[in-house]
């Protein structure tokens, strides 16, 4: 496990990370055990489940989206299921009901 | 460098005056006899405008070593200050400063540590820090102690070296007692020790993280890199010292020798009590014809075992004089302990024996030297197998 | 007098993250929603001193960091006094010229209840006393979380933890929650607030109001905690709105001694609606519930009369 990490000699002294932000690296998807869905049909671009998943998880984008009944969004959120731990959070502050929680199939 | 003005400083007021040459940004220490009146001196300065730092009034030394690497973890040349108990209450903070590798400097007034709770004078607290990742340096005169900051500066912020420096000097029998000392001006210092920022700091236009959590696949690695750290400080010491000579003109080395050029017999000391024991060469030994040394062991961390152990490897008999006692150890005088093991380790036969002397402020008489010199001398002609496995406890009553 | 910003609506919130995903931080805990925003509201200005505990471990694991301040960590009682250290430092490096005058830095700690109620509390009073231009936040999470919920001094009443497990001769935790605020607001500190994630634009605006005044500011956050207090993880904002809704959790702040609540609550529900979300209190009995009714109402009653009127309303069932 530890033959391939570099040794003392070449790590900068004092244990300092120098890349901000480097967890990225760390994919957290297999803590999930639900995943989250969006309907975006459903969805009415609300930002509560942008606001909070623990994760920072729902992307939001300025990507347009039209309704098949024709209604007009600016913006559009998915899901980063890298790191969606799977709480549920979102689907439970969703007012208006567009996140289910579907069973994880890896 | 000559012929400069000296000015009557007691230990601390040395160690104070260094710390304004060094020009620290951050002092952080609490009050604690008897170091308290190095941050008095400080504050005085800072006070009157001849030294532009921050004074953080710490309310516990825990936070006075917390702050302090806060501080130099922001870039800044931190100075603290403590003794005995702020020590213990330091205790836990000063493995972290060593391992973040953090420049620090702090001066010891060593004093013994409770209980029963005791202001004077041993080597209790110094012995309590030497395995904490500090580079350590004890010193003998006030000159010394206020050459030492300057030196730790040096070493401390050396990039192969970054870590923590502890300057020692006894309580008391330094800290409070005055000789001549020609204090080193801020601009020379300077010029010594330029500020510059040798380490990784916090700054939101480069962020780092400091103090992250090291699992078993990382932690071993940077414990083996302090150990390294340890070893380029003593080669920055030497390279400090020579720096520091052609500068001032005074000249420190990891161990002084007193009268060994020819010397059959050695006492082995740190700290004041180097004092007596040179006046007993000089005033008894010689003078009945015991070819007596003396050996002072000015850095403690990293142990100079090389030079130590070289010098023994001549000597008939050697006994060492210990301020502390590590109880339940093989040994039971740490520098008795590194002493020990300098030599053995090379194979060296000597008899090496130990001395407890002077706990809590007890009197170091020449009386009691005349005992240890007796003592050792009467180990002439053994080897190792000899030597008693206890102690002598100097001074003491039964 | 206190200044009266613009009160922040959700679309304020920065989309940018200066919290990475990533970090080991249980699902659904509250802490990591708190992190998200409180670094959002900080802006990149800030420099981070956190003391040991669940947020710490988590999100600095060698060699990663979900952090994209700088970022310190020295031990577990004293974020308070490593702040102090970094503020000083900044303070002498500005005006020695090191670093630009003009350069905006903050100085924030951030600490668990743990790190600041109990252990921490001596270094957040020198902190404070010494008038610091510190931020500090605690996220109270009503526990020691990182070493397997044992009780604090801000653990509530009648909680169970594992030192305080409920058994035949002990009913959970026997002390009310330590009034920190009360602790803090001695200090006579020139800003005070409590939050909670559940109500993320207030949140925002104090840790910007924070962040703004000169001076040692504090902040104390909500935190559920899902495997701590047992709840769903899917509950976590549901429960944390539900301690506002309740009275359990009151959002005020507290600038220049001018005491102001900020989420009012016209019709309460009860305590035992909060209650019987979370695992830590189902051995409660009808009796304990309706005392911690009582001790709610106490403080409900307390809080109006500060304010002069009725902020906090009766429960309304
Ligand atoms: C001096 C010291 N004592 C004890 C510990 C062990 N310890 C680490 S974190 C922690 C509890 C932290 O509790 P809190 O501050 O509430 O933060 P949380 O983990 O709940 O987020 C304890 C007891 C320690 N690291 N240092
Ligand atoms: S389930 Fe939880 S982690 Fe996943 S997107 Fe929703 S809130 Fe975020
Ligand atoms: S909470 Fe629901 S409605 Fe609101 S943005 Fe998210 S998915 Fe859309
Ligand atoms: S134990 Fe609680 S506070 Fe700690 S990470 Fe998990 S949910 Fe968050
Ligand atoms: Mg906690």
């Amino acid at each position: 496990m530890t033959a391939q990490l570099p040794g003392w000699k070449s790590l900068p002294p004092g244990a300092v990370i120098t890349r901000p932000g480097s967890t990225v690296e760390y994919k957290t998807h297999d803590w999930r055990t639900l995943r989250p869905v969006i309907d975006q049909e459903r969805c009415i671009r609300c930002r509560l489940c942008w606001l909070y998943c623990p994760e920072g998880t729902i992307i939001e984008l300025d990507k347009p989206y039209t309704t098949k009944a024709g209604r007009k969004y600016t913006r559009t959120y998915e899901i980063n299921y890298d790191y969606c731990k799977g709480c549920g959070i979102c689907a439970q502050e969703c007012p208006a009901k567009a996140i289910k929680m579907i069973e994880e199939v890896r | 460098m000559a012929g400069k003005k000296k000015l009557p400083l007691s230990g601390n007021t040395a160690i104070a005056y260094a710390a304004k040459a060094a020009d620290v940004d951050v002092i952080s220490a609490y009050p604690i006899t008897p170091q308290t009146t190095i941050v008095e001196k400080l504050a005085e300065f800072v006070a009157n405008g001849e030294l532009n730092a921050e004074v953080i009034h710490v309310e516990s030394e825990h936070s006075a070593l917390s702050a302090a690497v806060g501080a130099s973890a922001a870039g800044a040349r931190v100075f603290t200050a403590s003794s005995s108990q702020g020590i213990a209450l330091m205790y836990e903070i000063m493995f972290i400063a060593s391992s973040m590798r953090l420049p620090i400097v702090m001066a010891m007034a060593t004093r013994a540590l409770s209980a029963p709770i005791n202001i004077w004078n041993d080597h209790g607290d110094f012995m309590a820090a030497s395995d904490t990742g500090w580079v350590m340096m004890m010193a003998h005169t006030n000159q010394e102690a206020h050459d030492d900051v300057i030196l730790a500066y040096k070493i401390a912020e050396h990039p192969d070296v970054l870590l923590p420096v502890i300057t020692a000097i006894d309580g008391y029998f330094m800290s409070h007692t005055i000789e001549p000392v020609e204090p080193i001006e801020r601009e020379e210092a300077l010029k010594f020790i330029p500020k510059k920022v040798t380490w990784r700091v916090l700054d939101p236009d480069n962020p780092v993280t400091m103090g992250p959590l090291g699992t078993p696949e990382w932690y071993y690695e940077f414990k083996r890199q302090q150990h390294e750290a340890m070893k380029k400080a003593r080669e920055v010491f030497d390279e400090a010292t020579k720096e520091f000579e052609k500068t001032f003109g005074r000249n420190y080395e990891p161990v002084e020798y007193f009268m060994m050029d020819d010397a059959e017999y050695a006492l082995v000391a740190m700290g004041s009590v180097a004092g007596n024991v040179k006046a007993y060469i000089v005033r008894e030994a010689r003078k009945r014809g015991i070819k007596l040394g003396l050996i002072r062991v000015k850095l403690f961390r990293p142990f100079p075992a090389e030079e130590i152990a070289e010098v023994i490897s001549n000597l008939k008999a050697v006994g060492v004089i210990d301020r502390a006692l590590a109880f339940g150890s093989s040994y039971g005088g740490p520098l008795y302990g590194d002493t020990l093991s300098a030599a053995y380790i090379r194979g060296i036969d000597t008899p090496i024996v130990n001395f407890v002397a002077g706990l809590g402020g007890r009197p170091v008489t020449f009386h009691d030297i005349k005992t240890m010199v007796d003592a050792t001398l009467a180990l002439d002609g053994k080897t190792r197998k000899d030597v008693p496995k206890e102690p002598y406890f100097i001074g003491v009553r039964e | 007098m206190s200044t009266k910003p613009k009160i922040p609506t959700i679309w304020d919130i920065p989309r940018e993250e200066l919290f990475a995903p990533g970090h080991r931080m249980c699902q659904g805990c509250g802490a990591a929603i708190l992190m998200r925003h409180i670094t959002k509201a900080l802006g990149k200005d800030a420099i981070i001193v956190e003391a040991t505990g669940c947020v710490e471990v988590t999100t600095t694991v060698y060699p990663q960091t979900a952090w994209k301040h700088p970022w310190l960590h020295i031990a577990f009682e004293n974020a308070a006094a490593g702040a102090s250290g970094v503020e000083a430092a900044i303070k002498a490096l500005k005006r020695k010229g090191v670093i630009p005058k003009d350069k905006k830095v903050k100085v924030v700690a951030i600490g668990g209840d743990g790190g600041t109620f109990d252990i921490g509390l001596q270094a957040l009073s020198g902190m404070l006393e010494r008038g610091h231009n510190v931020l500090y936040i605690v996220y109270d999470n009503e526990a020691y979380m990182n070493t397997g919920i044992q009780r604090s001094g801000a653990t509530p009443y009648k909680a169970w933890t594992t030192t305080t497990p409920v058994g035949k001769v002990w009913r959970g935790e026997w002390r009310p929650k330590k009034d920190i605020m009360g602790i803090v607001l001695a200090h006579r500190v020139p800003y005070a607030a409590t939050v909670n994630p559940a109500y993320i634009t207030d949140l925002y605006m104090k840790v910007r109001k924070a962040v703004e005044i000169e001076g040692p500011t504090f902040i104390h956050a909500f935190s559920p905690c899902t495997p701590g207090w047992r709840i769903d993880p899917a509950l976590t904002v549901t429960v944390a709105r539900l301690a506002v809704q309740t009275g359990v959790w009151i959002n005020y702040e507290v600038e220049n001694g001018e005491f102001r609540v900020t989420t009012p609550v016209s019709r309460r529900k009860p305590v035992r609606d909060y209650l019987k979300l979370q695992g830590r209190f189902r051995h409660l009995t009808e009796e304990e519930i309706a005392e911690i009714q009582r001790m709610v109402d106490e403080e409900v009653e307390r809080i109006n009369r500060l304010v002069g009127k009725t902020v906090i309303g009766p429960v309304v069932k």
